[in-house]
């Protein structure tokens, strides 16, 4: 759909023609969860690194429902608190083998799952220095944000608004302030509730969004992809095309010449 | 006094009995679990996967099998 009319996302030397990445969580089952993902158009999901349930009692692992041939897996470190938990948890998603991303969350407080920034900080710098390409979630601090480019991260990733609540973009003013600030590519990670708030997003200049929420949680997950991915597309392209200037005045679009007497 | 033919080792966080002489390989095997499935960290050591065999699980150990599930 965008073929000639935008580039590919680049994040740690791996290129991206879809510039939504989506989660693996709170689908209702299996079967809905790819259909949906394979309807947003994702190349890279996010997966979550578990104890393996040895009751069996529910849950099967995802790559059974996601061949890693036909997605790019990004393990996250969510449900970290500590700086030294995302670490381990990040060395154990690239023993599994698949690639050196991860996205690194750590959490400060429980009821708002905001980022804590100075444990995440300190967990980036050692995964780059151990060679990890890290994504790192982060709230939409500018000051955050280029010390996690400094700390070596692939990708920084500021929320649009906290993890799950669906509220949009809340301060689009600091995302775009971080992109023009960063190298790295800023992808606006949690937050968006709808296709709007992923083509608002979208349209401050970012690179890319992730969301999982928005898909599992949508009345029709499926359907709601599809909107994303059109959402995230129209919002790209906006973006890139360059908005007309608003004005509070009205001005014809026809001509006001050639009016009948 | 013979030797005991079990181990106690704490498996995900909870205490199993299992057999003695087992390797992380073969305790897998015995768990019905996919080796290239999960990652193994024994006593906070994260175990290479081609080398499982290499390493007897005994008495006390911490294992941790992980695996990737939904997430976001």
């Amino acid at each position: 759909m965008t073929k000639g009319l935008d580039g590919p996302l680049e994040i740690g030397g791996v290129t991206f023609t879809s510039r939504l990445i989506v989660g693996t969580g709170k689908y209702k089952t299996n079967e809905v969860m790819v259909d949906a993902i394979r309807a947003s158009g994702a190349e890279m999901v996010t997966v979550a690194v578990r104890r393996v349930d040895l009751d069996r009692t529910k849950e099967e692992a995802i790559l059974h429902h996601l061949p890693p041939e036909d997605y790019f897996l990004l393990a996250n470190t969510a449900g970290c608190y500590t700086a030294e938990d995302a670490v381990r948890y990040a060395r154990l998603a690239r023993a599994a083998g698949f690639n050196e991303f991860i996205k690194l969350e750590v959490i400060g407080d429980e009821l708002t799952l905001l980022p804590d920034v100075h444990a995440t900080l300190e967990a980036a710098r050692t995964l780059a220095g151990e060679g990890f390409k890290v994504m790192a979630y982060t709230n939409d601090d500018l000051i955050t944000a280029l010390r996690l480019e400094d700390a070596g991260c692939a990708a920084v990733m500021p929320l649009a608004s906290p993890i799950g609540s669906g509220l949009g973009i809340v301060n689009p003013y600091f995302i775009r302030e971080i992109k023009r600030r960063l190298e790295v590519p800023v992808i606006v990670d949690a937050g968006v509730g709808t296709a709007s708030d992923a083509c608002i997003t979208m349209e401050q200049g970012v690179d890319g969004v992730l969301m999982n929420t928005a898909l599992a949680a949508a009345g029709d997950p499926v359907r709601m992809a599809h909107a994303m991915r059109h959402g995230v597309v129209a919002g790209r392209l906006a973006y890139l095309a360059g908005r007309m200037p608003a004005r509070e005045i009205a001005v014809p679009s026809s001509p006001t010449v050639g009016m009948l007497d | 006094m013979s030797e005991q033919t079990t181990i106690k080792v704490q498996l995900n966080g909870k205490e199993r009995v299992i057999d003695r002489g087992h390797t992380v390989r073969s305790l897998l095997a015995w768990l019905e679990l996919t080796p290239g499935m999960v990652v193994v960290e024994l006593n906070r050591d994260i175990l290479e996967r081609d080398r499982y065999e290499e390493f007897p699980v005994t008495e006390g150990d911490a294992l941790e099998l992980v695996h990737f599930v939904g997430g976001g």
